[in-house]
């Protein structure tokens, strides 16, 4: 996909002939993501959206009680120190960013008045400065006004390294002025294509400044607000027990009319997927649960009962195997998988090509996740391919044996192929789930009629995602040769997700595993590429770089995505709610409504 | 008497310094850290992730960091959550109120279901009775709790609709209709504890009082005319309890410490679920603190098994 190209839809979108939302699906399948495909609109002229939610109670209250289950207690109530999704989602309740990104990649104003835009004078033209203006009238649950002073306030919080902020990353580099009471403006160091981080979405959310004023740097985990949260959410706290439950209450004066209609709510934690999706889909117990990992065979037959549905939402996380660049059975300089040695198997590219080929996605998809992930595969690689509706990724093999036949890879008496005296044997590991056991041994079975030897390697999820330096089974240290997991894109523009395959990131003993480059693929024409792109103001030249990049990593056949996995909730019947795959589940609560 | 607790208590000191030291040392050798989700966040530069340790002194030889838990928890500080950013005590306090209802009375339900049939089956060994109760309580205590636990969800909640099967230790109001509320959800995880509980207790005593049913004492107390109640209570079960009694000190400190995989199914926020998700969160300070406590526990509940032998039965004496 060529920036032509994308200026070629971007047109077609203006002038009606593409919708909006289609634009939007080809730019994930090209593995960009929604709120990127807006920014890039945005830029070109097509205004955002304005996405309206439909509600339709016509006052606010008398909604009675909102029961929400999540399998993962919420533990606390700071969104600038929520570790997890949990925490950030029990954040959301009560505290509110300037703007949240819905699922076709619009800002959406939460405690903004309008989105900037170069119309209304918000951006800057050489994109060093943003300018928001803040809704008037906005009251803290305590009564106080909110003004610039919060959100100005919240950016000295969260920037100050003392505080420990987890949200640190999207304030650090920025600067943020008062320039009256309801308009703040934001100067980037240097010229920012991706304007909308600090004060947008999961790690947006203002504080008020009056409650946290006392509390800045090393003392912040004094505050009595972090379990007592002040916002301006729809719903006031009253109760917090960590790990067990929240109890909320309307907020009489929240700043949208009419809203919201729910007169408590309850936020229960603990358990596991299953039963969470029972309580919400078979008994009714509960009006919505999160994140059901539960697998879809269970989820259809639970459905059955008629008290509620799943709904699916999709986002950026893709289930891939990775392939290692280096040696992990050879040691060099105290440190395996070093940079300095070549996998002896993998550094063939025939190699990796017959296993791209083995990878059967469309049985992953149907047998193992069904609605709740898509196979996605090679389309990376063929850009006039992905604009078919139906791209299909290959699963062939016959052309996997040929491919290693004529590059040299002989069978032998066991059936197994060997070259030069190495046997094509490799170890797979990835963490203990049931589904991630099941595509292992897809993979395998495949990987053996064509002569390859796959031996499985499962590690428990909390050593697996650890990140200590001690220990040679986590997913960092890539102490083996091939390795799957989902992959979760965070924030919304993918240039941190992208430094996942530059030289400097590369994971090893110097940085104690903390490099985010683990396949220690490296490739200098992708170093200059992203150096370029992370320069560049243009959102479509910049967006053609990013495909481009990610053409490079995963045309090399090292990155092997398997499957784009949604986020799946159940939702009982009569209840409306409003997801979106590139904010919290939450983020659009004071929207929820119940119909009799 | 004082003084023979003196000197126990002097012995349990020592030994809780060792449980101590060894549940420290394990969990700083466990694999994971609480900052491990820290890492594989792509928001969070690892300066941050650096500074957070450092903070919480994750970093430092474990024998300095030994000395300082031991130290602040001379002083009644339980240490600091990492995952709730809160004091401990308050996590641990906030969860004893549940942990107490609910698997304290499935103790007394065990009880009150074990000793008289206990003591009955005892009283006409392999009559009918026997035969039934000596079934159930196999059956009782094969099953594991997990699954009668599903089985009950299934029946009560799923097919029959009666009871549900999220507790909530928050249900608003007060009077008949809250007390009954409350009630309600508590009856199956009760049932479920108590039952099987209640299977191996059957199981103590009936042997219990089988071994003292036939001594001559008892042939005695009969045959001076007393009538078979009398024998029964103030012969015979004052003198089977002792064994009993040592099985039910030493799961005293289960009542406090929770029921870790019934919490789970039922969502009870009690300790036993406190625990398992600051395992899975790695959140060692809260995990400290419980199984420290859990120790302290029970060797203040077998200190006082030996107290009431001495009452049960007066030839024990303390020297």
């Amino acid at each position: 996909m060529q920036e032509r190209e994308l200026r070629d839809l971007i047109a077609d979108v203006k002038t009606g002939r593409l919708s909006r939302r289609s634009f939007v699906q080809q730019m994930i399948a090209v593995g960009l993501t929604a709120p990127m495909a807006g920014m890039m609109l945005a830029q070109s002229g097509v205004a955002m959206a304005q996405t309206t939610f439909p509600y339709k109670p016509t006052k606010a209250g008398g909604g009675g009680l909102l029961k929400l289950l999540y399998w993962q207690a919420v533990t606390l109530l700071n969104p600038h120190f929520a570790i997890g999704t949990k925490d950030q989602e029990g954040s959301r309740i009560f505290y509110e960013p300037l703007a949240g990104w819905d699922a076709e990649g619009n800002l959406v104003p939460a405690l903004a008045a309008e989105i900037p835009s170069k119309e209304n004078d918000g951006l800057a033209e050489d994109g060093r400065s943003v300018v928001w203006k803040l809704k008037r009238g906005v009251k803290w649950h305590d009564g106080k006004p909110f003004t610039a002073d919060d959100v100005v306030f919240t950016w000295e919080y969260a920037r100050n390294p003392e505080t420990a902020a987890v949200s640190i990353a999207s304030y650090k580099d920025v600067q943020v002025e008062k320039i009256d009471d309801f308009t703040v403006r934001v100067v980037f160091a240097k010229p920012t294509p991706y304007w909308a981080d600090a004060f947008v979405g999961n790690y947006g959310p203002i504080l008020p400044k009056h409650v946290f004023a006392d509390y800045i740097g090393a003392k912040s985990r004094d505050a009595p607000a972090n379990l007592k949260p002040v916002g301006t959410g729809a719903y006031m706290f009253v109760d917090f027990k960590p790990g067990d439950v929240v109890v909320a209450k309307r907020n009489p004066d929240y700043h949208v009319a009419n809203r919201p209609q729910f007169d408590t709510l309850e936020v229960k934690g603990g358990g596991d997927a299953v039963s969470a999706a029972r309580a919400v889909l078979q008994t009714g117990e509960y009006d919505y649960a999160w994140n059901m990992q539960v697998e879809d065979e269970i989820l259809l037959r639970l459905e059955a009962a008629g008290k509620g549905k799943v709904t699916i939402t999709p986002s950026g996380n893709v289930e891939f195997i990775m392939l290692n660049a280096t040696d992990p059975w050879t040691e060099v300089d105290g440190e395996r998988a070093s940079v300095k040695t070549k996998h002896p198997l993998f550094s063939d590219p025939a190699v990796r090509q017959a296993i791209g080929l083995l990878i059967d996605r469309t049985s992953i998809e149907k047998f193992i996740y069904g609605r709740t992930a898509t196979a996605t595969a090679n389309f990376l690689n063929n850009p006039e391919r992905f604009r078919s509706k139906n791209t299909k990724f290959e699963f062939n093999i016959e052309k996997a044996n040929a491919i290693l036949e004529a590059a040299g890879w002989k069978k032998g008496a066991d059936g197994i192929r060997a070259k030069d005296g190495k046997a094509l044997k490799f170890v797979y590991q990835t963490s203990i789930n049931a589904p991630r056991q099941k595509t292992q041994a897809i993979v395998k079975q495949a990987c053996q009629k064509a002569g390859i030897d796959v031996e499985l390697k499962s590690v428990v999820g909390s050593v697996f995602f650890s990140s200590d330096t001690a220990n040679p089974d986590t997913y960092p240290h890539f102490y083996c040769d091939a390795q799957m997991y989902n992959t979760t894109m965070p924030q919304p523009d993918p240039q941190l997700f992208m430094n996942q395959y530059v030289s400097w990131q590369i994971a090893n003993k110097e940085n104690k595993w903390q490099g985010r480059n683990i396949s220690r693929w490296q490739n200098k024409e992708y170093d200059e590429l992203y150096k370029q792109a992370e320069q560049e103001l243009d959102a479509v030249k910049r967006a053609a770089m990013y495909i481009k990049l990610n053409d490079m990593v995963v045309g090399d056949n090292y990155i092997q995505p398997v499957a784009a996995r949604s986020r799946v909730s159940a939702v009982k019947g009569g209840v409306t709610a409003h997801f979106s795959g590139w904010d919290n589940d939450l983020w659009q609560l004071a929207n929820w409504y119940r119909e009799a | 008497m004082g003084k023979y607790i003196l000197r126990r208590l002097t012995i349990a000191l020592p030994s809780l310094l060792g449980i101590s030291l060894i549940l420290f040392v394990l969990l700083a050798l466990a694999p994971g850290d609480p900052f491990g989700e820290l890492a594989t966040n792509s928001n969070i530069p690892p300066e941050v992730a650096a500074a957070l340790r450092v903070k919480f002194g994750i970093d430092d030889p474990i024998m300095i960091r030994y000395l300082r838990w031991l130290a602040a928890m001379l002083q009644g500080d339980w240490g600091f959550s990492f995952a709730s950013r809160i004091d401990v005590d308050q996590l641990i306090l906030q969860r004893v109120p549940t942990t107490l209802f609910v698997v304290g009375s499935s103790q007394i339900l065990a009880l009150a279901v074990a000793l008289p049939v206990g003591v009955y089956a005892a009283m006409r060994p392999y009559s009918i009775f026997d035969q039934i109760a000596n079934t159930f309580a196999f059956v009782g205590f094969s099953l594991p709790t997990f699954f009668t636990g599903l089985l009950l969800i299934l029946v009560f909640s799923v097919n029959l609709g009666w009871l549900p099967f999220v507790y909530r230790a928050d249900i608003p109001g007060s009077g008949w209709q809250w007390a009954w509320e409350y009630f309600k959800q508590a009856i199956m995880p009760i049932a479920v504890l108590g039952l099987f509980q209640a299977a191996s207790y059957t199981r103590y005593v009936r042997s219990a009082v089988l071994d003292v049913i036939r001594l001559d004492y008892v042939t005695t107390a009969r045959s001076k005319g007393l009538n078979e109640g009398k024998v029964v209570i103030k012969h015979v079960v004052r003198n089977a309890l002792i064994p009993v009694v040592t099985l039910v000190a030493l799961q005293m400190p289960a009542v406090f410490g929770g029921a870790i995989v019934t919490e789970q199914i039922f969502r009870i926020p009690g300790i036993g679920s406190l625990l398992i998700s600051a395992i899975l969160a790695n959140d060692t300070p809260v995990i400290m603190a419980v199984t420290f406590v859990f120790a302290c526990l029970v060797v203040v509940f077998n200190l006082l098994a030996d107290i009431i032998y001495g009452w049960l039965d007066p030839r024990i004496s303390y020297r």
